[in-house]
């Protein structure tokens, strides 16, 4: 399988990157990691006819923590994602989700930028950048601008991002005291993109009331989706075991499943239900200081 | 369509060559170097024959365009064997019959490279997560990952 012919372009920095993309409009596409675009190229799905390399860009790959946030460059490879200890330490859903995309060789290429400006469905950096109300900052020809995760997908495959702008950072802020989340993919084998995955990010106080929650839906619908209404029904409320089945019932709802080979609309919206009220109680038993494991169901 | 220059040193050896840019890094082992000990098995980034380790980290050489393997180091299957005699890891796939087909095998043996090389000492369930992007049809798994924490044995007695 061969993708059709393209002509190469190494940029040096990302303003060079930039022009290129001004340049060349539409007929042009990006390429981090290439762990989603080169498939598509091979498969003929994408026929870009200049490729735009950003391999060669110092300074893009970084996780670090400034001024209340984590800042992820945009080069960071998901391997590094996984084995941060500073993101093990401040967010533990973050490096569980993400040793989970595709396998070891993919993350050890693919990119946290790639990853969330191919918009795939059941990407796990999709219900993850949602549950933690991500900022992506995009850079452009007329300088930045940052859009927040729940405006950046749009439609199948399709981002907030415009054709002559790249995604640079994600930035997430760090979390207030009594704060955890936590990750749960369904896959019928290693490697897959979600069934249905959930991820969740909760803060409560002393009482044992939500305080804030974030919560994000992957492979059940056209884009990662953002559980609002369940969100809401749980903001505010102490967590009780009923508060929280009725969460979950919300989050089915507000999932949009397309049946396929792997699973019917109504087996989706179910194992949103469950992933959704056990994901919310490994979180709850980090916040209490429990070790608690999420990852594959 | 413009070719491209490109230098890659595979297991110790500097190579030149003049590619168009479409040509898979795969390719360039096998068609173009003569590398064949990596296999196209799958060709859609499922499979893991084609895994080569790039710069210390495992990589699937089907799904990577050889342009961007330009000033990088590539390990293949052929480069683990020294003067002769087979690297530890290679043994004990023989002594543990850890292949039936052998058309998986320098992937996987590639694949336990790498784990071993981040993990000298896998629990089993480490193995399996190590091997997830590498599939055997013959579905010789047991055998593999038996192999896998005998090679990680024989290294550890070994350093």
């Amino acid at each position: 399988m061969y993708p059709r012919a393209f002509e190469y372009i190494r940029s040096q920095s990302v303003a060079e990157a930039l022009g290129h993309l001004s340049r060349l409009g539409e007929e042009a596409k990006v390429l981090a990691g290439g762990q989603s675009l080169i498939p598509m190229m091979k498969l003929r799905l994408a026929g870009p006819s200049y490729i735009v390399d950003l391999g060669g860009i110092p300074g893009l790959s970084y996780i670090r923590e400034e001024d209340g946030h984590i800042a992820l460059g945009a080069f960071t490879r998901h391997r590094e994602v996984e084995e941060s200890s500073l993101l093990r330490s401040r967010f533990p859903i973050i490096p569980e989700a993400i040793g989970l995309v595709g396998d070891v060789q993919v993350r050890n290429m693919g990119t946290v930028g790639g990853s969330l400006a191919h918009g795939e469905m059941g990407s796990d950096w999709g219900p993850v950048s949602l549950a933690l109300n991500a900022q992506l900052r995009a850079v452009g020809p007329g300088g930045e601008r940052r859009i927040a995760a729940k405006e950046f997908f749009l439609d199948l495959y399709t981002t907030a991002l415009s054709q002559n702008e790249l995604l640079a950072e994600v930035l997430i802020s760090l979390p207030p005291p009594n704060s955890s989340g936590a990750y749960l993919k369904m896959v019928r084998r290693a490697g897959d993109f979600a069934v249905a995955s959930v991820a969740m990010q909760m803060t409560v106080d002393d009482g044992g009331k939500c305080l804030d929650v974030g919560i994000g839906l992957g492979g059940v619908g056209l884009t990662p989706i953002k559980a609002v209404k369940a969100e809401a029904a749980l903001k505010g409320e102490k967590v009780t075991e009923a508060v929280l089945r009725n969460a979950a019932a919300i989050a089915a709802q507000e999932a949009d499943p397309v049946p396929d080979i792997r699973g019917s609309a109504e087996y989706r919206r179910e194992l949103v239900k469950v992933l959704c009220y056990r994901v919310a109680n490994i979180a709850l038993g980090r916040i209490r200081g429990e070790a608690v494991e999420g990852g594959y169901v | 369509m413009s070719k491209e220059k490109i230098r890659v040193r595979v297991n110790g050896k500097d190579f030149e060559a003049e590619v168009e840019p479409r040509l898979l890094l795969i390719d360039l082992l096998r068609e173009e170097l003569g590398f064949t000990g990596p296999h196209v098995g799958c060709d859609t980034s499922n499979c893991g024959a084609c895994t080569v380790i790039l710069d210390g980290y495992s990589v699937k050489s089907c799904t990577m365009f050889a342009v961007q393997a330009h000033g990088k180091e590539i390990l293949t299957i052929e480069g683990l064997a020294q003067d002769g005699k087979l690297h530890p890891i290679q043994e004990a796939f023989w002594d543990n019959h850890a292949l039936q087909c052998g058309y998986c095998t320098p992937g996987m043996v590639m694949s336990a490279y790498y784990l071993l090389s981040r993990n000298p000492n896998p629990t089993e369930y480490q193995v399996r997560r190590g091997i997830t992007g590498n599939l055997c049809r013959c579905t010789g798994y047991h055998n593999i990952v038996k192999a896998i924490q005998d090679a990680a044995g024989r290294m550890r007695s070994k350093a």
